[in-house]
C-alpha cells in the first residue's frame, strides 16, 4: 500500500517549487490541507481522470480556492495533467493554472476563490445526488477564516434541513489567517457545538494525520440523516519551522535560502515518514 | 385587459415540461408565492426546493443541482436575487458556467410603495456586466412563454426579469414573432425608433400609434434580449431614423439605454436619449403612479419623441 504520510510530503514540496517558480501562491494554507486532499484523494474519494464524466463519480468543491496550488500538486499526482506542466505554466501570462481553482482545468468541478461558495454549492450537488438516487458522495474543504461569511451557514442550515448524510465538509482547521490569530479576528472556538447546533454529526481530528483523517471520513460515511463535518485540527505551514504556525506565510514567497531550507525539511520528513 | 401576469406564464411553461423532464427543479426563497410557483411546488414537490429567506443559498444550491445535470430555475424577487446573491450569480453560475435560470420576479418598481429595498433598478447593469451571463426582460405573457420554452433547449446561465403585475397583450397566442436573441419588431417607421424592454414594449407601442396619428413613423422594438443585444436590430432601427429613444423601467446607468447608445454611437451617430427611471429612491406609488409621474407611459414616450423631431 502507497505510503500517504511521505506523498503528502513529496507533493508539499511540489507545491513550494510552484510557488517559487511562479512567484505566488497561498503557501500556508497549502502546507496545512495537504494532508486532507491526500487523504480525500487518494482513500477516500472516488474520483479520477478516467471517471470524471460518470455522473456516479464523487464530487469535490475546493471553497478555500486560494490553496490551488495543493490542489493542483494532487491533481496532478492524481494524473490529471502533469505536474512539470503545473510548475513551468503556475501563475504565468497566459496560463490556464491560476490562482484559484478553474474548472476549464480537468479534475476541477467549479470554480472558487471568493469564499464561502463552496458549502452551499455542495448542498445543491449533494441534493442532486439524493434525487438522482445516486451513491456519489460530496466533498468541499473549506479554511476556518472563510467560516465567518454568512453564506456558509446558510449552507449549513439547508445541509442539515435536507439531511443531506451524502454530503461531508471538511474545515481546515489551522487557526491563523492572514491578519493574524483566527480567534482575533474573529473566533471560532466553539466550532463543534456551532456545527452540532446546526445539526450536523461533527468529528475532530489531527488534520496533519493522514491515518486519523482516512478514518473520521471512513466515520463519516457510515452516519445516517445527517451531514458530517470533519474538523481537521492542522499546523498553517506544516512541514517546516520556517514556516510552521507563522501567519506572514499566508502567502509568503519563499527566498533562496528559504527555499533550500524548505524543501530540505520535507525530505526529512518524507524520509521519516517512509520509515516509520 | 390580460389578468395573466408573466411570472405566472413562466409556471405554468415550466409544469408542462417538469411533468415528462424530471430534472427541471423549481427553487424558491420562500417566495413560492410570490412567484406564482406554489402550483408548481404543489404538483412536483420532488422538483421543488424550497431555501428559506437566504438568497446566497438559493443561487448557489440552484449551481450545485446544475452542475449534477438538474435544470434549476430559482425564482426570487429580483431586488434580492440581483444584488444579495450578486456574487453567486457571478462565480457559481456565469463563472463556473453552470445551466442556472435566475428568475427575477417583481422587478423594476413592481412592488411599488414598498419602497427601494424592494425595488431592482439596476439589475440589467449589474447581471449584464458579467461574463456569461445572458438578460432577458420579456414584455407579455405570450412572449414569456416563448422566451422560457426557448431557455429550456439551453444549458448556459441566464438571468430573466419579469414583472409583479399583469401586463397588456402585446402579441397574439400561438402567433407570437419570436427568434432566440433577436429584437422583435413591432412596427417600422423612418421618423424615430423607440428600443424597449419588458413593461416600457406596450406604453412604447402604444406610443408610436399616437404619433402615427400625427403622422410621425416610428420602428418600435422590443429588445427582450437586452444581453447578447440585437445590435444588428439597433443599428437598422436607428439608421432608418432621425432620433432613437429608449425606454425601461431601470436605472439610467447601465441599462437597456446605455448599451443602445453604445451601439448607435459607434455605428450610426444620432441623438439618442434614454427614458429611464430617476437616479434616486422613486416617488411612492402604484407601478401606474409611478411610471405616470416619470413620463414612462404612451403620452409621455410620445412627447419625448414629438420633442426631439422639433414637432
Amino acid at each position: 500500500m502507497e505510503n500517504l504520510k511521505a506523498k503528502s510530503f513529496a507533493l508539499r514540496q511540489d507545491v513550494v517549487r510552484m510557488i517559487k517558480a511562479g512567484k505566488a501562491g497561498h503557501i500556508g494554507g497549502d502546507m496545512s490541507v495537504m494532508d486532507v486532499l491526500v487523504s480525500l484523494y487518494f482513500h477516500e474519494m472516488n474520483i479520477s481522470p478516467e471517471n470524471m464524466d460518470d455522473p456516479e463519480r464523487d464530487k469535490f468543491v475546493m471553497s478555500k480556492g486560494h490553496c490551488v496550488e495543493a490542489l493542483y500538486a494532487v491533481l496532478a499526482a492524481k494524473g490529471f495533467f502533469p505536474i512539470e506542466q503545473v510548475i513551468e505554466e503556475y501563475s504565468q501570462f497566459g496560463s490556464q493554472f491560476i490562482g484559484h481553482p478553474n474548472n476549464k482545468l480537468p479534475g476541477i468541478e467549479m470554480n472558487s476563490g471568493s469564499l464561502g461558495h463552496g458549502l452551499p454549492v455542495c448542498v445543491g450537488m449533494a441534493l442532486a445526488e439524493k434525487m438522482n438516487k445516486s451513491q456519489a458522495r460530496v466533498y468541499t474543504v473549506m479554511g476556518d477564516g472563510e467560516l465567518a461569511e454568512g453564506s456558509v451557514w446558510e449552507g449549513a442550515m439547508a445541509a442539515s434541513h435536507y439531511k443531506l448524510d451524502n454530503l461531508c465538509a471538511v474545515v481546515d482547521r489551522n487557526r491563523l489567517q492572514i491578519s493574524g490569530s483566527t480567534e482575533d479576528v474573529m473566533h471560532h472556538d466553539d466550532l463543534a457545538a456551532r456545527f452540532a447546533g446546526f445539526g450536523w454529526n461533527v468529528i475532530s481530528v489531527d488534520g496533519n494525520d493522514v491515518d486519523a483523517l482516512n478514518a473520521a471520513f471512513d466515520v463519516a460515511k457510515t452516519v445516517k440523516g445527517k451531514p458530517s463535518v470533519v474538523i481537521a485540527n492542522t499546523t498553517k505551514g506544516c512541514g517546516s519551522p520556517v514556516m510552521e504556525n507563522k501567519a506572514p506565510w499566508h502567502h509568503k514567497v519563499p527566498s533562496e535560502e528559504e527555499y533550500s531550507q524548505i524543501m530540505s525539511d520535507l525530505e526529512e520528513r518524507k524520509e521519516a515518514a517512509l520509515h516509520e | 385587459m390580460n389578468k395573466i401576469p408573466n411570472r405566472q406564464a413562466i409556471c405554468d411553461v415550466l409544469m408542462e415540461h417538469a411533468k415528462e423532464d424530471k430534472d427541471i427543479i423549481v427553487l424558491c426563497s420562500d417566495s413560492r408565492g410570490s412567484a406564482s410557483m406554489t402550483p408548481f411546488a404543489d404538483t412536483y414537490p420532488e422538483q421543488f426546493v424550497e431555501t428559506g429567506i437566504a438568497e446566497q443559498n438559493l443561487v448557489s444550491i440552484s449551481a450545485g443541482l446544475a452542475k449534477c445535470g438538474k435544470k434549476p430555475y430559482a425564482a426570487s424577487p429580483a431586488c434580492f436575487l440581483s444584488t444579495r446573491s450578486y456574487e453567486q450569480a457571478k462565480i457559481d453560475c456565469a463563472y463556473s458556467n453552470t445551466n442556472v435560470k435566475l428568475i427575477g420576479i417583481s422587478g423594476g418598481i413592481s412592488y411599488g410603495a414598498l419602497g427601494m429595498s424592494h425595488h431592482s433598478a439596476q439589475d440589467i447593469a449589474a447581471m449584464s456586466a458579467i461574463p456569461n451571463m445572458r438578460v432577458y426582460l420579456p414584455s407579455d405573457r405570450f412572449q414569456t412563454r416563448c422566451l422560457i420554452e426557448a431557455l429550456l433547449k439551453d444549458e448556459k446561465p441566464a438571468y430573466i426579469r419579469v414583472g409583479r403585475n399583469p401586463v397588456e397583450d402585446i402579441y397574439e397566442e400561438g402567433h407570437v414573432p419570436f427568434e432566440m436573441n433577436k429584437a422583435t419588431v413591432l412596427c417600422e417607421g423612418t421618423d424615430a425608433a423607440i428600443i424597449a424592454c419588458g413593461e416600457m414594449v406596450k406604453p412604447s407601442y402604444d406610443a408610436a400609434k399616437l404619433l402615427k396619428e400625427e403622422g410621425i413613423s416610428v420602428t418600435v422594438l422590443d429588445m427582450y434580449c437586452v444581453k447578447p443585444l440585437d445590435k444588428e436590430a439597433v443599428i437598422k432601427a436607428a439608421s432608418n431614423a432621425k432620433v432613437v429613444v429608449t425606454a425601461e423601467e431601470h436605472s439610467p446607468f447601465g441599462g437597456l439605454g446605455s448599451m443602445v447608445s453604445q451601439v448607435v454611437s459607434e455605428n450610426c451617430p444620432k441623438k439618442v436619449v434614454n427614458l429611464a427611471l430617476p437616479d434616486s429612491p422613486v416617488i411612492t406609488g402604484t407601478s401606474k403612479q409611478v411610471f405616470d409621474h416619470y413620463g414612462l407611459n404612451a403620452q409621455g414616450i410620445a412627447d419625448t419623441v414629438k420633442k426631439l423631431l422639433g414637432r
